[in-house]
């Protein structure tokens, strides 16, 4: 719980500033270096990498540095967020109703063997 | 025949902001499948399945309208046990369960129908958070005892 908490504020923290909204507007129509994003939000290096940093921590951007150059992605996604509680859920219910389904299966032979042995 | 409806699968969804829904659909008549969940010598053999690595250790079940549950596990990674409790609001015999989960302000309302149709009984589950946020931190087990951290735990043992 704690964990997914802890996601979950760095994600609306991350979301709180509006050049961070900005940037990954920017990367959801192209990728990006830091210099690009730097130019065109009027900031310093500096600043932009902050921005990048805290949106990486957040899990909403990925940041690759091929040479001298570091480039900005979007990262993974609220959506595949979701795909992943859903197969949590999934897996738990999955396993909970296969095991209840032996049960019944078992009760139901056993209600069977009841009838047949209450009707001779 | 809807996936919903297919044997042998459950299906998980998220339905509006703050719900969600599982269903399968269990070979037998509803009676059986009401049996095996009101029934806690029976509730204690599938409600924790045996991947979660957990146990419940004490499961008291006054299954009537009114009535309350208190369910305790125990995962070996913990020196506490954990316990789940709340309220049955509703218990109409092979039809209908709905249940609160009071350990937290963030608990759901758990709603169980059981539908009885050729001798298959179709079991939707839904959970109704008192917000979204509650919902999607909801993760597996917060209510159910398998939560993330004993996942991760086990991954972080095995590796």
């Amino acid at each position: 719980m704690v964990h997914y908490q802890a996601r979950l504020d760095a994600t609306f923290a991350a979301l709180a500033d509006v050049t961070r909204r900005g940037v990954l507007e920017q990367l959801g129509s192209s990728d990006a270096s830091i210099t690009d994003l730097a130019q065109r939000f009027h900031m310093t290096l500096t600043g932009m990498k902050k921005h990048v940093g805290v949106l990486e921590q957040a899990g909403l951007v990925t940041t690759e540095k091929v040479g001298r150059v570091r480039t900005c992605k979007l990262g993974r996604g609220l959506l595949e967020e979701e795909a992943a509680w859903i197969e949590q859920h999934r897996q738990l219910w999955g396993a909970r109703f296969d095991e209840l389904d032996k049960l019944v299966e078992h009760l139901k032979r056993k209600e069977k063997a009841d009838d047949r042995r209450n009707r001779s | 025949m809807t996936d919903a409806t297919e044997a042998n699968r459950t299906v998980v969804e998220r339905k509006a902001d703050r719900e969600l829904v599982v269903t399968r659909t269990f070979d037998a008549p509803a009676h059986i499948v009401f049996e095996a969940w009101s029934t806690p010598e029976l509730f204690k053999q599938w409600w924790v399945p045996k991947s979660a690595g957990m146990s419940l250790i004490s499961c008291d079940m006054d299954i009537r309208t009114g009535g309350t549950y208190r369910l305790v596990f125990r995962h070996p990674a913990f020196d506490q046990p954990m316990a789940f409790f709340g309220t049955y609001r509703e218990v109409a015999p092979n039809t209908r369960m709905v249940w609160t989960n009071e350990e937290s302000e963030q608990g759901a309302v758990t709603t169980v129908t059981f539908e009885e149709r050729a001798g298959k009984t179709l079991v939707t589950l839904h959970e109704l958070y008192p917000t979204k946020e509650a919902r999607d931190e909801a993760i597996v087990g917060s209510a159910e005892g398998l939560p993330e951290q004993f996942a991760q735990l086990d991954e972080l043992l095995a590796g």
